[in-house]
């Protein structure tokens, strides 16, 4: 017979452990110096914090939880590793949903139960459950948009009152299940179905560009029902991990929706996303396109050249090309940069991850606060595959709905090149100003094959 | 534990999330939000120990499906964020393997 004191100081210790290995770790991956080291941090506690489990007292069904842990672990392996960097964020929302859905069967288990354990246990119990559940189908949406499975946004009048009536009716199960007035089978799986329907309806109507906001806030409310169900076990390393990325996650979600120039409820609420806009204003000008050969020829012998990637490259996986055209000039003496926008991409921060797999060091990478100042003195910009985040009409045009989003000024630059595939408007649908201008010349092609054509021509000069 | 020492755990909690993540450069949010969408991969815990407590073919199903999305989220999120972080890398760090291409 074990010392259960002894095994149980033993848990705490290390959990207390985990803890500190988690905040250290997210400490360190929030600088680029340390941030690989982070996550190794983080992984050491989760391995700490699971080999302590199975010596909790009173456990059984190890035949079970051995043989779930290792299927879902295997198959969650398999696809991270395989997963293409441009599809990264829909495995994020995928991942969490799946935090979120442990979170819901964990009330689950706990409240089909239905032992009394006191009204604020159960009362934290039903809100984790309801939070992870719409976590988990809310995210499983979001992922279903970005891999492009779901490809309508389905709208209708009346959308936000049946979400209302929807949550009210989840709200008022979970306050019968929590006053343990009635916790019989039917209301509790009542209140899980409710909440796993609004995760549905709440993220069906939200457009693919908003997808990364809503991601970012799903992960913050898996941290919360994490936190709430750590309450229900008594167990201080959930509460805390889980708080911990209930505000980080909050933080983060509002930081991306301001570098988007959108509220959050402006997110949830309005379905912007991919109306398409009409088009406001009228564009002079004309569309002038550009040869590849002299265009290459302008860059090889600007003495400054600043790029903009935008998610048409990452589209096209251009990046490793563009790498190579960059490195080029460099060995040429031009002085190259690259401009992020903070929502170029699908995320705030995935243009530099692909841009990083494609070996681009991170100190050539400037964001935008610290480039703007610079396309003053810039011979060459060259945009590939972005649009909404260069549109000057953001500065000028109080009618646009990208009024007062945070651009690149690109426009200020002695000359532009735009490479892009068609002739079509943006992911907001709006007209682009910049194209129009007269320092604007456009080449019109795949990403990928235009940067080659660059390549090309440099090397013939 | 008390509900009260609970409570102090929530909020001293909530305060160093915030503090830990502001002032991260723009670079680092996805990375980051990768790298807390692992850490609540603790969940896991909780999962063991709701299917370990669980005594009837309900609560055994529910239990295993709980433990099997966790562990799916705890090693899902490690890898993608692990695979993310790889490459971020100074350009001192790689001049000698830099690949240039003539």
């Amino acid at each position: 017979m074990p010392d259960w004191v002894s095994v149980d100081l033993a848990i705490q210790a290390s959990y207390l452990v985990t803890a500190f290995l988690f905040i250290v770790g997210l400490k360190r991956m929030s600088s680029p110096v340390t941030a690989r080291s982070g996550i190794l941090w983080a992984g050491a506690g989760m391995a700490v914090a699971t080999l302590i489990t199975f010596l909790y007292p009173g456990m059984s069904n190890y035949g079970l939880i051995l043989p779930a842990m290792l299927v879902g672990a295997a198959l969650a392996w398999w696809s991270g590793r395989r997963v293409a960097v441009t599809n990264m964020p829909q495995m994020i929302a995928l991942y969490n949903g799946m935090g979120g859905g442990a979170a819901a069967a964990i009330a689950a288990v706990e409240l089909y139960r239905g032992e009394s354990v006191g009204y604020a246990s159960s009362t934290l119990a039903v809100a984790g459950g309801i939070i992870g559940a719409i976590s988990f189908s809310g995210s499983a949406i979001a992922f279903g948009k970005l891999q492009g499975l779901i490809t309508r946004s389905v709208r209708f009048s009346g959308q936000q009152f049946l979400n209302l009536l929807l949550l009210v009716a989840a709200l008022g199960l979970g306050a019968l299940v929590a006053t343990q007035v009635n916790g019989t089978f039917a209301v509790v799986t009542g209140l899980f179905a409710l909440a796993l329907l609004l995760g549905i309806t709440m993220t069906l109507p939200i457009g693919g560009a908003d997808m990364p906001v809503v991601i970012s806030l799903y992960n913050a409310l898996t941290g919360l029902a994490v936190a709430f169900e750590g309450f229900v076990l008594n167990n201080a390393a959930m509460i805390i991990a889980g708080t911990v990325v209930g505000s980080a996650g909050t933080l983060l979600t509002q930081l991306m929706a301001k570098a988007m120039n959108r509220s959050l409820g402006n997110v949830l609420f309005s379905g912007f996303g991919d109306t398409g806009a009409a088009a406001t204003g009228t564009v002079t000008g004309s569309l002038k396109p550009i040869e590849a050969s002299d265009a290459g020829v302008m860059m090889a012998f600007a003495s400054k050249v600043i790029v903009v990637p935008g998610y048409g490259m990452a589209v096209a996986q251009a990046q490793h090309k563009v790498w190579e055209l960059v490195q080029l000039l460099i060995d040429r003496g031009v002085s190259v940069r690259f401009a992020i926008h903070p929502v170029a991409g699908r995320m705030p921060g995935h243009m530099n991850v692909l841009l990083a797999e494609a070996g681009v060091p991170y100190d050539l990478i400037a964001d935008l606060d610290e480039i703007n100042a610079e396309f003053d003195t810039a011979d060459v910009a060259l945009v590939i595959g972005a649009n909404d985040v260069v549109n000057p009409v953001a500065r000028t045009d109080k009618s646009s709905p990208i009024y007062g989003m945070p651009i690149l000024n690109v426009d200020k630059a002695k000359n532009v090149i735009v490479v892009k595939r068609g002739q079509g408007a943006g992911f907001s649908g709006i007209e682009n100003a910049l194209f129009y201008l007269d320092n604007t010349r456009m080449l019109y092609g795949d990403a990928q094959k235009a940067v080659a054509e660059l390549i090309q021509a440099i090397k013939a000069v | 534990m008390t509900g009260i020492v609970a409570l102090y755990i929530f909020m001293l909690a909530a305060f160093t999330g915030y503090e830990v993540i502001s002032r991260v450069p723009v670079i680092l949010h996805t990375p980051l939000m990768s790298g807390s969408n692992f850490v609540h991969g603790i969940v896991l815990v909780g999962a063991m120990v709701a299917l370990g407590g669980a005594h009837t073919t309900l609560e055994k199903t529910i239990g295993v499906i709980g433990v099997l999305l966790a562990a799916g989220n705890a090693v899902g999120g490690y890898v993608v964020t692990e695979r993310m972080l790889e490459m971020f890398k100074a350009s001192g760090a790689r001049a000698g393997a830099a690949k240039r291409t003539h």
